[in-house]
């Protein structure tokens, strides 16, 4: 059986990822696409933590059920925050014409 | 035995795909290997038991939100990122400080007190039925806010993203 902090590191690794993409990256799609990995990572650990809790008290099994529906509601907020993100996107493209965050500096037109 | 050879697999396609996704220069690349990181961590959910958010993460996420992702970036036309100086220096100290930052968590993680605990396959099972009684019993105003914030959304996105007329 696998130890739970192998998930967790799995998932700390992927949410390190997904900072220094935010970090690095100077494409603003590709910025959001590293939010949508660091959401995916925290996904993976809510994931875990549930299977670990039901492991322990097996009989208690629907209690601990709720951390798959927290990461059900963290898709659907993932979900709409990629629509509206990514119309905002579109949006500033077609002001700006560029999709370099560092470009996109002025308030004013 | 079977399970730990199928985490080191998921797992480790998961890492090469999030690496590969700091690597590329050009979106449509990293949007390709993000689907893959999702699609891998959908196996991962299987093998934690999670067999509706498996499906909910291969439809949602690998097969929603990226074809929207992978369409935006065909309509703006988006081309290899350009590097300024600011992000040569965020490259130089980013990098490093993610190597760090995971290594350090990783020790902290591994030398932990509930570590020697495992995970057993299949002790957790989450079928769609059981939480979609959960959802419509316990978590039922929450289900029916995220309703209200999915039509808050779709008026969003028709908003922002029209064009204006004149």
């Amino acid at each position: 059986m696998i130890p739970l902090s192998c998930y967790l590191v799995l998932s700390a690794f992927l949410f390190a990822c997904g900072v220094t993409g935010f970090l690095i990256k100077r494409n603003i799609i590709t910025i959001f696409m590293s939010i949508e990995l660091m959401l995916n990572a925290v996904n993976l650990s809510f994931v875990a933590f549930a299977s670990y809790w039901g492991t322990l008290f097996p009989t208690r099994n629907v209690e601990f059920l709720k951390g798959q529906v927290f990461v059900f509601f963290v898709m659907v907020v993932a979900a709409a925050e990629a629509a509206v993100g990514l119309a905002i996107i579109i949006a500033v493209f077609r002001t700006r014409e560029t999709l370099n965050p560092d470009r996109v500096n002025l308030l004013k037109l | 035995m079977l399970h730990l050879a199928l985490f080191i697999i998921f797992g480790g396609i998961c890492v090469a795909g999030a690496i590969n996704l700091l690597a590329q220069k050009h979106p449509i690349d990293s949007a390709l290997s993000l689907v893959v990181v999702m699609g891998s961590l959908a196996g991962l959910y299987l093998l934690l038991g999670a067999e509706f958010l498996a499906a909910i993460q291969v439809i949602v996420y690998a097969g929603a939100i990226m074809v929207l992702f992978v369409f935006t970036i065909m309509l703006l036309n988006a081309g290899e990122e350009e590097h300024t100086h600011g992000s040569k220096i965020a490259l130089l100290f980013g990098v490093p400080s993610m190597v760090v930052g995971s290594v350090l968590i990783a020790y902290l993680l591994l030398h932990s007190d509930p570590s020697t605990r495992s995970v057993n396959v299949g002790s957790l099972y989450g079928p769609a039925r059981t939480i979609g009684q959960l959802l419509f019993t316990n978590y039922l105003l929450p289900f029916e806010i995220t309703s209200v914030l999915i039509l808050i959304a779709i008026m969003g996105a028709v908003v922002l993203a029209r064009r204006e007329s004149q």
